[in-house]
């Protein structure tokens, strides 16, 4: 088994009288692409700035390629390419200083590939960041932390307020790096299909714990939802293990459940329930089910 | 190579790949010995992770829909083999199995569900007959 690039233990923060971290604990293995969901303001960019060493963990640790990231800054920051929510560029700077700001601090930038990046995304250089659109910014953003050829990158709601087109050039440059040897990347979102589309693996935080955790593909293997019909309405249902939630449309259930199936079917056909479809649940529906949040994006 | 990603049904990815490369191929759209693209250039082009991409190919080929080349790249291979034949009779058994025992879950009778398989092909090969016109219309 590889190396974790990042081992995170029993990590706790507090805000004031907010729990952001709850004895959080993750690992990050090189040649997978990580997506870390949940609603804003759930604890995603506080684990992010821990992972940089911006926030010193007070409960718990961080090591990032083995490291305190908080004591070998230096270290830890040449190997991961990072872009912030807020994408905080320095507005004076105009693309190609801010390109060759950043080289100066990255021993293996990489020139050609940002030129090729530069190209792709249609940027002109010599403008400067404070005239750039919200799309520009995070494109130019995205090859100051991409260029380093950096083996763990980690984007922090990349996709948040950009168009289509902009977000395909970000996913791209996440395939891109991962399709290199011994790399990692870990963003964070709050849209579902994006992470369910670009994932291997999936953090699921809510409330500053990890509500769920594992590979992508398994996660969905092992959630179903099943349509579930009553030969009488019911007002409510049973609890029943397994379970994770249950919706009415009618006489018609729907239901979100874990694991094998079949004591699931079981249970229902005892209170007359009878199951007329089922398949794999959506990481939408998994999230919904598991967190009991409808919509990710009301909180903006 | 045209796929479409749907993240409506809760199917994995690569699964999703895996049977639209086998509709392509059973189509007449895949040809045997062609090659398929490189991982990189797929998930580019599918917007998932290059994982994805392998995890797909791997399938494909322990199911003896495609074969490696050492160090080269992914090709379709050639169904009328013999050998090719027997892995896809087993695959066929698999299903079969998996259907019968699912039916009999259900209580539909082999009958049943033997007439179903009947409906099934006719309304394939209806769809497969209006695709192949389009694509001979458009191209």
């Amino acid at each position: 088994m590889p190396e974790n690039m990042v081992e995170v233990h029993q990590l706790s923060r507090q805000f004031g009288t907010t729990r952001a971290l709850d004895g959080l604990s993750l690992e990050v293995q090189p040649g997978l692409v990580y997506g870390l969901v949940g609603a804003n303001g759930q604890g995603k960019t506080t684990l992010i700035k821990h992972l940089l060493g911006l926030l010193r963990a007070k409960q718990g640790s961080v090591r990032v390629f083995g490291m305190d990231p908080v004591k070998h800054p230096v270290n830890v920051l040449q190997r991961v390419g990072y872009l912030s929510e807020e994408r905080d560029l320095p507005e004076w700077m105009r693309i190609d200083e801010l390109l060759r700001y950043t080289a100066a601090y990255h021993p293996k930038w990489d020139q050609s590939y940002a030129d090729e990046l530069l190209e792709t995304f249609g940027l002109d250089k010599a403008r400067k960041i404070k005239e750039l659109s919200k799309g520009m910014r995070a494109q130019a953003g995205l090859i100051a932390a991409a260029a380093h050829r950096p083996e763990l990158l980690l984007l922090d709601e990349p996709s948040t307020g950009l168009d289509a087109v902009v977000r395909k050039d970000i996913l791209n440059v996440i395939i891109r790096t991962v399709a290199d040897e011994g790399r990692a990347a870990i963003f964070s979102s709050h849209l579902l299909d994006e992470v369910e589309q670009m994932s291997d693996y999936v953090f699921m935080i809510d409330q500053g714990k990890l509500v769920l955790r594992g590979n992508l593909d398994k996660i969905k293997e092992q959630h179903h939802l099943l349509s579930v019909r009553f030969a009488t309405s019911q007002e409510t249902l049973p609890p029943i293990d397994d379970v994770l939630s249950a919706e009415q449309h009618g006489k018609t259930w729907s239901i979100v459940c874990n694991g094998a199936t079949q004591k699931v079917r079981e249970s229902l056909g005892e209170i007359g329930g009878e199951v007329t479809q089922t398949r794999n649940a959506s990481l939408q529906e998994i999230f919904v089910a598991r967190v009991g949040r409808n919509s990710l994006s009301l909180e903006e | 190579m045209r796929i479409e990603i749907s993240l409506q049904d809760g199917v994995p990815i690569y699964r999703q790949i895996v049977n639209q490369v086998k509709y392509l191929i059973a189509s007449g759209q895949l040809d045997a010995g062609e090659e398929l693209p490189p991982i990189r250039t797929l998930a580019e082009q599918l917007l998932v992770t290059p994982n994805t991409i392998v995890k797909a190919y791997g399938a494909m080929e322990s199911e003896g829909l495609v074969y490696k080349r050492h160090g080269a790249g992914t090709y379709v291979a050639d169904m009328k083999s013999p050998l090719a034949r027997k892995e896809q009779k087993k695959i066929l058994a698999q299903r079969a199995d998996a259907l019968l025992a699912e039916a009999s879950q259900l209580n539909f009778t082999f009958d049943e569900v033997l007439d179903l398989l009947r409906n099934r092909h006719t309304a394939l090969n209806k769809s497969i007959s209006k695709e192949s016109n389009n694509a001979r219309k458009h191209g």
